[in-house]
């Protein structure tokens, strides 16, 4: 696990062409790079090469239902923010083997496996995706329990932060509190400096393991103005943001789990759980069973699951959550407001995902303000 | 680290046939003898060969802890594959998981029980602990609704505890068949006209969970207090250790902050439909 410190080990700045450097020294490290790439229309997460398979002069724009990349014409590197992927297909992969056991006439025995764990470097985290690895962290070791895989996966983990320099217009995470700017928890953190000519980058390094990678980037000790520019490129975006979470929304959820704004939203929702797969925090899982053709071997399989499916809730005689209003209402209050007596922490961090690839475009923000509002008129 | 979602494999040692559709398998590890220790209310998950993996209730004795008890009713492909199992067969044990009856708490106190259908099973080893150190109680009563006659689960054990003269035992039908010239009833009119002390209660209740719903009422009734009523909840789930998510009730995963819950911990959530 990254070490969890708002005070940078260093500031530097780099040209661009270090950048692959970066990459290199990740690679010949060992690590896997895992960074944004242009694939189907999206920026997605794939294992990066070089420095060369990283998009350059390219631009979201994303509204409720609507997502759409394209050239700005610009040199810049990071000029989008987040896409359809989060990091947990990395951290927790959406299809993975549990156990496998070999039938001996009445009996069955567990076929030892030995799963590697990979060395993933995410290049490219943003503050918002930061934050949603940190609320993983807590799900998957609750104290009694622990996944070790996860566990495992994230522990070897090296995370490149990149800092937000505009808000897409489906972002929220000033609000929830988690970005734009990363102050902690990474190994290092870019801020791309690109106005008037310049283009460099600002390295704030996290961690001991950060240092040890980027002793083999050139680049300069940063000056004091150097040092302000995430603070300051931060700020403004944190001011353009269109979208925020009203305040207090754990405890207004809390009191309204039976309000009228559920059936409402449940005429619009398909429940067709694109945004529990686009969630950052989502951790639903089902299990699976199979059995090869001669039935001498079984393996058990863990998938993702979403809240959405009539299967989910369901106990023999039928399913608990029959009606889409609470299948709805099971997703959002989960998210903003019992996640916080599970976890001591919201499962919501801002990201907009859910927002940008709803077919019909609800609107988590939205939701929650028509509730809050829908108490102002009481 | 070892993970927690792989089962130990379990060698079934008996198989009882209870009811029609209702079973027992008393299991023992399989690599060897071991206790198996676990609190009277909670649950393993049973894996199936190839087909899959269930909660199922601990519903054996607390203080024979080197065999594990289970009865399972068949509602679905894994129950029905467990019920194909003979002994000598293996099957896939995780646990044990869950909260437990409050049988240390209930010292002292008169003990009401109120259980339909399979919903006995799981209040077994609670009714075993009692029995162990049946002085430590005040009065005990076991109120029991079954479908028909032929439904009554544990039917033997009834009749024994029944006649023990230290316990009450009272048994309700929804349908009387036969000869039945028994009581035929919903469960809750037992609470109506039970013979126990509501301020110095203290109530178990495991059933369907409308049934549940009006046996609190019930108790309720009588003067039982919420913080003096426990209930057994059932969710769908597919790890048993707060990952999988599937039996989220409010912020309460059923399968780490149940499946035993103290009713005023429970009363808000229980009321809303389909949480």
């Amino acid at each position: 696990m990254t070490a969890n410190k708002s005070e940078a080990l260093g500031t530097f700045v780099i040209a661009p062409s270090e950048l692959g450097s970066l990459i290199s020294a990740l690679r010949e490290d060992g690590y896997e790079v895992i960074g944004p790439k242009l694939a189907d229309g999206a920026i997605v997460h794939e294992p990066l090469e070089s420095a060369d398979d990283l998009p350059v002069g390219y631009d979201d724009e994303q509204e409720g239902g609507t997502y759409r990349v394209a050239k700005n014409g610009a040199n810049t590197y990071f000029d989008y923010v987040v896409g359809p992927h989060s990091w947990k297909r990395y951290l927790f992969p959406p299809d993975q083997q549990l156990c496998q056991m070999r039938r001996q006439g009445k009996t069955f025995r567990l076929i030892e496996t030995k799963q590697e764990i990979p060395r993933y470097a995410f290049f490219g985290v943003r503050s918002c995706d930061l934050h949603a690895m940190q609320v993983q962290d807590k799900v998957f070791d609750n104290g009694e329990f622990a996944d070790p895989g996860y566990m495992e996966r994230r522990k070897a983990a090296f995370v490149v932060v990149v800092n937000c320099l505009r808000p897409a217009a489906t972002c929220f995470c000033a609000s929830m509190d988690t970005g734009p700017r990363a102050t902690g928890g990474y190994d290092l953190a870019l801020t791309e400096l690109a106005s008037k000519g310049r283009h460099e980058f600002l390295v704030e390094v996290g961690s001991s393991r950060g240092e040890e990678i980027f002793a083999k980037v050139s680049g300069r000790p940063a000056t004091e103005a150097d040092q302000s520019a995430p603070e300051t490129a931060s700020a403004k975006a944190a001011n353009a943001m269109k979208r925020e979470m009203v305040p207090d929304v754990q405890a207004l959820l809390k009191r309204n789990l039976e309000h009228r704004r559920w059936d409402d939203v449940a005429k619009r929702c398909l429940t067709c759980a694109n945004c529990t797969l686009v969630c950052p925090t989502c951790f639903c899982t089902t299990v699976e069973d199979y059995t090869d053709l001669t039935g001498s071997t079984a393996e058990r399989r863990r998938r993702w699951d979403s809240c959405f499916t009539m299967d989910f809730s369901y106990v023999h005689g039928g399913s608990v959550r029959r009606e889409t209003y609470a299948r709805y209402r099971q997703w959002m209050t989960h998210k903003l407001s019992s996640w916080f007596d599970q976890f001591d922490v919201s499962g919501c961090v801002g990201c907009g995902r859910c927002i940008t690839w709803c077919p019909v475009g609800i609107d988590i923000t939205e939701e929650a303000r028509a509730i809050r509002d829908s108490e102002g008129s009481r | 680290m070892n993970d927690p979602m792989t089962p130990s494999p379990f060698r079934v040692e008996r198989v009882r046939k209870e009811l029609s559709d209702t079973f027992t398998l008393d299991l023992v590890p399989a690599d060897g003898k071991r206790d198996f220790p676990f609190l009277p209310g909670q649950f393993n998950m049973l894996y199936a060969f190839g087909v899959g993996e269930v909660p199922i209730s601990i519903s054996g004795d607390p203080s024979k802890p080197d065999t594990i008890v289970h009865t399972t009713r068949v509602v679905g492909a894994v129950t029905r594959a467990m019920r194909n199992l003979g002994v000598g067969h293996t099957i896939g044990v995780r646990g044990p998981y869950g909260t437990a009856w409050p049988v240390e708490e209930m010292q002292g106190a008169d003990v009401v029980i109120v259980t339909g259908g399979i919903g006995l099973a799981p209040l077994r080893p609670a009714i075993y602990s009692i029995l162990e150190n049946r002085s430590a109680f005040g009065n005990v009563s076991i109120l029991y609704g079954a479908r028909t006659p032929e439904d009554i689960l544990y039917r033997k054990e009834l009749e024994k505890w029944r006649g023990m003269f230290d316990m009450q035992v009272d048994v309700t039908v929804d349908y009387a068949t036969g000869r039945w010239a028994g009581k035929v009833g919903v469960v809750t009119k037992l609470i109506q006209r039970g013979g126990f002390h509501p301020q110095d209660s203290i109530a178990l209740i495991c059933g369907p969970e409308i049934m549940m719903k009006f046996a609190v009422q019930a108790l309720q009734d009588r003067g039982v207090t919420d913080d003096r009523i426990y209930v057994s909840m059932e969710r769908n789930m597919k790890c048993g250790i707060g990952f999988c998510g599937h039996c989220q009730l409010g912020g309460d995963f059923v399968c780490r902050d149940g499946p035993v819950f103290r009713f005023d911990t429970l009363a808000d959530k229980f009321a809303i439909s389909e949480l």
